[in-house]
């Protein structure tokens, strides 16, 4: 019982292992966080800060951040809701995403995070960036202008693939996921059944000839909000 | 007392929204009891003849007239609505924004796989609006009071914020009605 510890979330008191991040203590408890970096199964990363909370008041990010004794977490304050909202809505107007014609539309977690906190259009203005597409693969290409950096796509192919496919090139503005190849993807080893494909939870790295197979109605987000999973787990 | 008057109009788009306006189906025997339209394709009116209580705007401003036109909007509807992706955030017309003005013409109008034009010629006739160097959401040129995403947005979605404005509630839309695309 030495390995147990308690603290607080949102005025309710939850147990948790030593070790444990904030995130997977609270989604035990059945408690969501919203994230997008973060991923059952692989490492945590801590990218994109949307899984943000306040830790005895400071701002940290949940899916990192191990829980400690005693430490009382916001998770759904107004306070929290804002700084989300607006993480989720900069990754907007950083990127190009035109979900109109995106194939990932309806299971796209960006999308489904956007929803989730009815955003109806990002406040700031869009930045329409220059970003390029890889689409030399047969069965996969990549589409940089919906990449969020999230890096799932590099651990996925570290840690569940053991292959080295994806990496970060470039700081700041510039920073994009490149291949490991000496050109483009078509000369990696990646296949279109590895995980690093499907575990992109926006558009940028797609199956070809797959698109819009499942008719809008019928998809992950277009009923429930994300995370509504966990929530109904534990009620 | 008069009916409050609404104002539309479309932008650079394809006139998806003003379909799903028409798809509220039989709500719309209810619309023209609340509403009156002035200046709008649906009856055809081209200028505005008096002040209007809602204007509502799809499409983006890729164009001079696009920018009258928005403006001119701003100027006599107290609420403004942009009205759908493009209007929002430029939807497909943005896709030019990352590549320069000239090579979108010559790709379109010299140097596309399929172009027939022996003269070599870009439109360039005054009477065509002169497009603008890349595509701006509507609120990047006037103040927008309200924008509804979706390509288009549901006949739901926008019956919902119509009669929430026409209510003066605040409008507050379930998450099934809130799509992008």
């Amino acid at each position: 019982m030495n390995d147990k510890i308690s603290f607080i979330i949102d005025d309710r008191e939850i147990k948790a292992k030593k070790g444990q991040t904030i995130l997977a203590a609270a989604q035990e408890a059945g408690i969501y966080i919203p994230r997008l970096c973060s991923k059952e199964g692989l490492s945590p990363f801590g990218s994109c800060r949307v899984c943000t909370v306040l830790v005895n008041g400071r701002a940290q990010a949940s899916c990192t951040q191990p829980v400690a004794q005693g430490i009382v977490v916001e998770n759904s304050s107004e306070k929290v809701f804002q700084i989300r909202k607006q993480i989720i809505e900069m990754l907007f107007i950083e990127g190009n995403h035109f979900c109109m014609f995106c194939e990932k539309s309806g299971n796209c977690e960006l999308q489904a995070l956007a929803y989730r906190f009815g955003i109806l259009a990002p406040s700031l203005p869009f930045m329409f960036p220059e970003k390029d597409i890889d689409a030399s693969h047969p069965d996969v290409f990549i589409d940089r202008n919906r990449c969020v950096l999230c890096g799932r796509c590099v651990r996925a192919s570290r840690e569940l693939d053991g292959k080295h496919v994806f990496q970060f090139v470039g700081r700041g503005p510039e920073r994009r996921i490149a291949v490991n190849a000496s050109a483009d993807l078509k000369n990696t080893e990646l296949e279109s059944s590895d995980k690093a494909v499907e575990i992109c939870p926006v558009g940028a790295i797609i199956r070809k000839r797959v698109g819009f197979k499942i008719p809008v109605g019928k998809r992950l987000y277009d009923h429930e909000p994300i995370g509504s999973d966990i929530e109904k787990a534990c009620t | 007392m008069d009916k409050p008057k609404i104002a539309t109009a479309a932008l650079t788009g394809c006139f998806g929204c003003h379909m799903s306006i028409l798809d509220i189906d039989d709500r719309i025997l209810k619309l023209i009891e609340l509403v009156d339209f002035n200046k709008s394709p649906i009856n055809d009116i081209k200028e505005f003849t008096t002040r209007c209580r809602i204007g509502i705007v799809e499409g983006a401003c890729a164009t001079e007239e696009n920018v009258e036109v928005l403006k001119d909007f701003r100027k006599h509807c107290d609420t403004l609505i942009a009205l759908g992706d493009c209007a929002v955030m430029g939807g497909i017309n943005a896709m030019r924004n990352t590549i320069p003005l000239k090579e979108c013409l010559e790709e379109a109008y010299l140097n596309g796989p399929s172009v027939y034009n022996p003269e070599k010629k870009i439109p360039g006739d005054r009477e065509i609006p002169l497009l603008l160097d890349r595509v701006y959401t509507c609120s990047e040129v006037v103040k927008i009071d309200f924008k509804l995403p979706g390509c288009p947005p549901s006949a739901d979605t926008i019956w919902t914020a119509l009669v929430a404005l026409l209510e003066n509630r605040p409008l507050e839309l379930p998450y099934e009605l809130i799509k992008y695309d």
